[in-house]
C-alpha cells in the first residue's frame, strides 16, 4: 500500500507501524512517530494497523532554540 | 538559586543549539560557558542517513539537561503532539512550549498557549511556556500548572534586547516567587545583564551566540554578563534620580572663592 511518509508517498508491504518503520530504514533509530496527526508511543507501534494513504510522521532530535 | 521544577542549575544561561557554524563549536560554546541546560527540537527524519541520530549523540555527550521545544507549532493540537513525541525521544518531562500566533514577530498565541499548557501539565509535563510580559496571561499559565514563566525580551532572533523594560519589571514584581526566564530577542550581553538586574532568574538565548563571529567567546561573555547582572540584583542597586547628588562630602570643603 502507499503511505505518506513525512509528506512523501512510499510503497510498503508492511501492515503495522512497527513493520513499516523497519521496512523504511528506521530500525534501531531514536525516533518518535505520529499517524494521521496523533502521537503513537513506541510501545504501541506494533498494535497500529496501517491503511492506504495514512500519513506517517517520523521525527528525530534536531538543533533548536 | 532558582529552582526549575526541582533542578537548580549553577549557570543562569540556557542556550539554544541551532545555527552554530559546526557541531564542534556548539560543543565548545556549551563547555566554555558552563551552560547546564540546552534547548533542542524535533524534525522529520529520513530512514537512511538522517542527521538526527548524530546530533542526539553529540548532545548526550555534553552531559547537560535538555529542554525540548515545540518551535514552529501554530496550534494547540500540533504543539501537544510535538511535546508528546519530544518526551519519548528525549526522555524528559520538560517542554519549552511555543504556540506561535503570528509569523512576522513569532509572537506567542497566548490563548492557545494556556490551553496547551493545561493539557500538558495534566499529562505530567513540566512546562516552560514561551509567553509575553502580560500579567494576566502569566497568571493563567500558573493556574494551568506552569511553575516557570518565560516572557520574551523581543521577537525571536531579532537581537533587540528588552523591548518592554517596564512590562518585564512589572512581571518580576507581580510574580515574586516564580522562576522567570527572559526567552528570545537578546542580542548583547548587556541586554542579558539588564534582565538579570531586574531580578530575572535566567536567560534563554540562541542566535546571539550561534551567529556571533566567535560563538565560543560570545557564550563566555554572556555567562559573565549574566553573573554580573545577578550579582547586581542581589546587591540591591540604588534608585535612579533626576538630579545630581554629590558623592564627595560637601562638609569640610575649603572656602576658596
Amino acid at each position: 500500500m502507499t503511505l505518506l511518509l513525512n509528506g512523501e508517498p512510499r510503497e510498503v508491504a508492511a501492515t503495522t507501524l512497527d513493520q513499516a518503520l523497519a521496512e523504511l530504514g528506521y530500525a534501531g533509530k531514536v525516533v518518535a512517530t505520529a499517524v494521521n496527526g496523533d502521537f503513537v508511543p513506541a510501545r504501541k507501534r506494533e498494535t497500529v494497523t496501517l491503511a492506504e494513504g495514512d500519513r506517517i510522521e517520523v521525527v528525530a532530535p534536531m538543533q533548536g532554540g | 538559586m532558582a529552582s526549575f521544577y526541582g533542578f537548580e542549575p549553577k549557570s543562569r544561561l540556557f542556550l539554544g543549539t541551532a545555527q552554530y557554524p559546526s557541531p564542534a563549536i556548539l560543543t565548545e560554546a556549551v563547555k566554555a560557558s558552563g551552560v547546564e541546560i540546552v534547548t533542542v527540537s524535533l524534525r522529520r527524519e529520513a530512514g537512511e542517513g538522517g542527521a538526527g541520530q548524530a546530533f542526539w549523540s553529540l548532545i548526550r555527550d555534553l552531559g547537560v539537561r535538555v529542554l525540548p521545544n515545540t518551535a514552529g507549532c501554530h496550534g494547540v493540537k500540533e504543539a501537544v503532539t510535538t511535546a508528546q513525541m519530544a518526551r519519548e525521544v528525549f526522555g524528559t518531562n520538560w517542554i519549552k512550549l511555543e504556540v506561535i500566533g503570528e509569523d512576522d514577530t513569532l509572537q506567542p498565541d497566548v490563548v492557545g498557549l494556556i490551553e496547551a499548557a493545561r493539557i500538558l501539565t495534566n499529562d505530567g509535563f513540566e512546562v516552560f511556556p514561551y509567553t509575553t510580559e502580560d500579567l494576566v496571561v502569566g497568571g493563567r499559565l500558573l493556574d494551568a500548572g506552569c511553575e516557570v514563566l518565560m516572557p520574551w525580551g523581543a521577537p525571536i532572533g531579532s537581537g533587540r534586547g528588552l523591548n518592554n523594560v517596564y512590562g518585564l519589571r512589572s512581571m518580576r514584581a507581580h510574580f515574586p516567587g516564580i522562576p522567570l526566564v527572559v526567552d528570545a530577542g537578546i542580542g548583547l550581553p548587556s541586554h542579558a545583564a539588564q534582565a538579570m538586574e531586574l531580578g530575572y532568574d535566567a536567560i534563554l538565548l540562541n542566535t546571539a551566540v550561534a551567529k556571533a563571529g566567535d560563538p565560543v567567546r560570545m557564550a563566555q561573555a554572556f555567562a559573565r554578563a549574566i553573573e554580573a547582572g545577578r550579582g547586581a540584583f542581589e546587591a540591591q542597586p540604588i534608585e535612579a534620580r533626576d538630579m545630581a547628588a554629590p558623592s564627595t562630602p560637601v562638609m569640610g570643603k575649603a572656602f576658596l572663592s
